[in-house]
């Protein structure tokens, strides 16, 4: 019985901090919508110019912006969107004249599977990367590894995809080359379709995971109580996943929450090469287009799903290591 | 003056229309006349450089290829231009008549239907050209609209459009895809239109999707069974695609991956003549671009041959300071071709004794082919005692920061459907876009004389006049025009260019098909 107890007042010690981690990002959530319309306030030109183009004329910006009620100082605009998101309406958009409800819900789901997938992948490998460099640290693997890794922290994600495709696609035709995700398709398809996005998106992330995990790992090693529990005779294997990973993990989570923020909003690189309809390369047409309701929610999103996933890792961090929630 | 006419087959209407026309001086046989024998059948990816969620199924809103190509896959005109004579053959309208090109009649084909199953009536027609004079829609035509003083019908299948001033263009600019026929009533159109393909899909920014149309009104058309319209922005990646199979046309190719296409022989690459044009700009009213001297000394200087080799892969037509080129009708073949010589330029130079002093020109890649055409004229400047300072600016804002606020920079031109839209947009004094700020009251005069003027040879004399003034007097130089490439699946038939844009004028899926 005194297990779960246990259980339950760690959880209730985290409660409090949960909930001003939620407050505080909603705050932060607040001043970045602040300034996000403040910097593209900024911006020359705005949507009724970009919509019209170079030939319009001075009366049809006009008659155009007044539709979109841009006429209306800035503040006033900036507190009918807050006021919207709060009840959850995020607007209309300006240029395709269609809720951005709408028009987020049709790309969201296409970069969660692609962040999802690459998650996975790449937290299973840059785990085993990590670990076993660090348990060999100094071997030859070890040092085959780091060569690896540190190689593809270095190579531009653009050069990675390109070569992909080269290979995978223009000379042997096993993938294709841009990723066509329609509704329609099987598991299969969309799983092909999606191969090259996750591995040039993998590649990417996970040396910078598998590094911190190496680190976090190597560093726990040389602990005396690592020393302890091998004169003990524990098996080694024991050691590091039982001993040494619940001290790690605090670090290497939060490696990974920070590389898997970035799959949400940073893939536009391998977004445009693959053509992928995600939402980085929304938020890019959104900024071109001075398409105001829809950039601030593509930033909302992006910013939201870093704070969650940093608040997850904080927890995990605390839940994994008692000393952090004393 | 009359196209069109009353037979049993489209073809031959269009045939014994053109022959008694007289408005159409270059008109010949049948447009679309293929060897060939199309086969029905097949489903295509098609990619163009560039969508966004401004992406739109209104006519009016069209701005860029993407657009174009979707509508003219859904929508009809009034007319059309269907080959490289780009001559405006009739299309929804059967025939054409206007005794003073003020007041025009357009007699509309019958039993035409709408995907909805609607009858296509002047109604419709009416709508469809009167709401882009409405500021609300926002049409890219507004300006050109606004010459159409009245639009009624007259009778169930009769239109009589009265200008403002005599326009004998009016037939090429309704061929254009703003000027398509949507539904009456539709303030946002849906695609419901009467053209060779029915939508099927639809999503801003990354693809549409059309299935034949089995009534089509023209029998025999269109051979393809389903297009599928995406964009891939990137370049490399569109060439990829292509070579992998994954899309079998696509726009926009980069002349250096015209080898890596050709290399392989299961593709192909199509270059369309056209009068697209990067041109340097010489602002006449400041100093010292506004002395006569020094734009002739610039003319000179241009190595033109090494600009269409090195620049272009001689994917360009090589220009003579005017915007007609050697291919569109009007072209003046008696105005003397400026060459490179530098000795002239020279003394151009001394004459206006502006040797050794130091000009900034400013480029940008928002401009095609800006800032290496600026590096050669740097070098030969230096030859002739010029000493130009190349000032590379970012793409972004180029438009509205730098294009035509310095003495030197460059302009870039897409191609216009007819020799009068093209002068009135870029060399009339008064031109929001007379990008030289040059004044020229004989050109001016010219340009509204032709607009009007019924006979062709005089109308030709007339162009011929306005292009040797641009040539001589005009502080705009036009090294080349710059060829569209388009890249395709050589199983994919029935392509050929149309100079007015990349995929035959963006109507390929009316003609184009499949053969495995």
């Amino acid at each position: 019985m005194a297990a779960p107890a246990k259980t339950q007042s760690s959880l209730a010690k985290l409660a409090p901090l949960i909930i001003r981690r939620v407050l505080s990002s909603l705050l932060t959530l607040f001043l970045v919508s602040l300034v996000i319309f403040t910097v593209s306030g900024l911006l020359p030109g705005d949507a009724a110019q970009e919509v019209l183009g170079q030939s319009a004329t001075a009366e049809q910006v006009a008659a155009l912006r007044h539709d979109m009620g841009l006429d209306r100082p800035a503040h006033v605009r900036y507190v009918a969107w807050l006021g919207g998101i709060v009840r959850g309406d995020p607007g209309m958009s300006y240029v395709a004249n269609m809720p951005v409800s709408q028009i987020i819900s049709d790309r969201l789901p296409n970069s969660l599977t692609l962040a999802a997938i690459t998650a996975v992948i790449s937290t299973v490998l840059a785990l085993i990367i990590g670990i076993s460099s660090a348990i060999n640290r100094g071997g030859r693997l070890d040092s085959a590894l780091n060569v690896t890794t540190l190689s593809l922290v270095a190579m531009p994600e653009f050069l990675i995809a390109t070569l992909g495709v080269l290979i995978f696609s223009v000379k042997l035709l096993w993938l294709p080359s841009i990723a066509l995700v329609t509704p329609e398709a099987s598991w299969s398809a969309m799983l092909r379709s999606m191969a090259l996005p996750v591995f040039s998106l993998t590649c990417v992330v996970v040396a910078q995971m598998a590094r911190m995990t190496r680190a976090a790992v190597a560093d726990q090693l040389d602990r005396p109580y690592v020393e302890m529990a091998k004169l003990k005779g524990v098996p080694f294997s024991r050691i590091v996943l039982f001993h040494v990973m619940p001290n790690a993990v605090g670090p290497v989570v939060n490696a990974m929450a920070l590389s898997l923020s970035y799959l949400m909003g940073g893939a536009i690189i391998v977004e445009t090469i693959f053509n992928f309809p995600g939402l980085a390369s929304l938020m890019v047409n959104a900024v071109t287009s001075r398409d105001m309701p829809l950039l601030q929610s593509c930033a909302m999103i992006f910013c939201a799903t870093y704070l969650a996933l940093m608040l997850v890792a904080d927890i995990v961090a605390i839940l994994a290591n008692p000393r952090l929630r004393a | 003056m009359l196209i069109g006419g009353h037979s049993i087959s489209r073809r031959s209407v269009i045939g014994a229309g053109l022959a008694g026309a007289g408005l159409l001086a270059l008109g010949g046989c049948a447009g679309g006349e293929r060897k060939a024998t199309p086969k029905k059948g097949g489903s295509i990816r098609v990619a163009t450089q560039a969508a966004s969620t401004a992406d739109t199924l209104d006519p009016a809103k069209g701005a860029l290829a993407t657009d174009y190509t979707r509508h003219f896959m859904l929508y009809n005109g009034l007319t059309c231009i269907e080959d490289e004579s780009l001559v405006p053959r009739p299309s929804l309208a059967k025939s054409i008549d206007s005794a003073d090109r003020i007041t025009w009649h357009f007699e509309l084909e019958r039993g035409v239907r709408f995907h909805d199953g609607s009858e296509l009536t002047a109604q419709d027609v009416v709508f469809s050209l009167l709401r882009h004079k409405d500021p609300a829609v926002g049409s890219k035509m507004e300006t050109i609209a606004a010459q159409f003083a009245d639009v009624r019908s007259d009778g169930r299948y009769g239109v009589t459009i009265r200008l403002t001033g005599a326009n004998a263009d009016l037939p090429t600019i309704l061929a254009q895809s703003h000027f398509l026929v949507v539904r009456a009533g539709q303030n946002a159109p849906d695609g419901n239109g009467t053209g060779a393909f029915r939508l099927a899909e639809f999503q801003p920014g990354v693809r549409t999707v059309v299935v034949r149309n089995e009534e089509y009104w023209i029998p025999g058309r269109p051979h393809l069974e389903r297009v599928e319209l995406i964009a891939i922005p990137d370049e490399v990646s569109r060439v990829n695609a292509l070579l992998s199979g994954d899309i079998q046309l696509c726009n926009a190719i980069n002349p250096r991956s015209t080898r890596r296409i050709e290399a392989d022989p299961r593709y192909a690459t199509m270059a369309t003549p056209s009068a697209l044009f990067t041109d340097l700009i010489m602002r006449q009213d400041q100093l010292p671009t506004g002395n006569p001297d020094f734009v002739q000394a610039v003319k000179l200087m241009i190595d033109r041959p090494l600009i269409k080799r090195a620049l272009f892969r001689n994917y360009a037509t090589i220009a003579n300071d005017q915007p007609i080129a050697p291919f569109q009708p009007y072209f003046n073949p008696d105005v003397p071709q400026t060459v490179l010589d530098l000795d002239k330029a020279r003394w151009h130079i001394q004459r206006s004794g502006l040797t050794g002093v130091r000009m900034p020109i400013f480029a940008a890649t928002a401009a095609e082919g800006s800032v290496d055409m600026a590096s050669i004229l740097q070098e030969y400047g230096s030859k002739v005692g010029l000493n130009f300072a190349v000032n590379r600016v970012p793409a972004d804002g180029y438009w509205s920061t730098h294009w035509m606020r310095h003495p030197m920079t460059f302009g870039n031109c897409n191609p216009r459907p007819t020799a009068d839209l093209i002068f009135s947009l870029f060399f009339d004094s008064k031109a929001n876009w007379n990008e030289s700020g040059w004044k020229n009251e004989r050109s001016d005069r010219l340009l509204i004389e032709a607009r009007g003027e019924a006979d062709e040879a005089r109308r030709a004399e007339l162009y011929g006049e306005m292009q040797r003034i641009v040539h001589d007097k005009c502080g705009v130089a036009i090294p080349v025009f710059i060829s569209l490439l388009d890249g395709h699946d050589r199983r994919l038939k029935g392509l050929v260019p149309v100079p007015l844009g990349a995929f035959m004028g963006y109507r390929f899926a009316e003609y184009a098909w499949w053969e495995d």
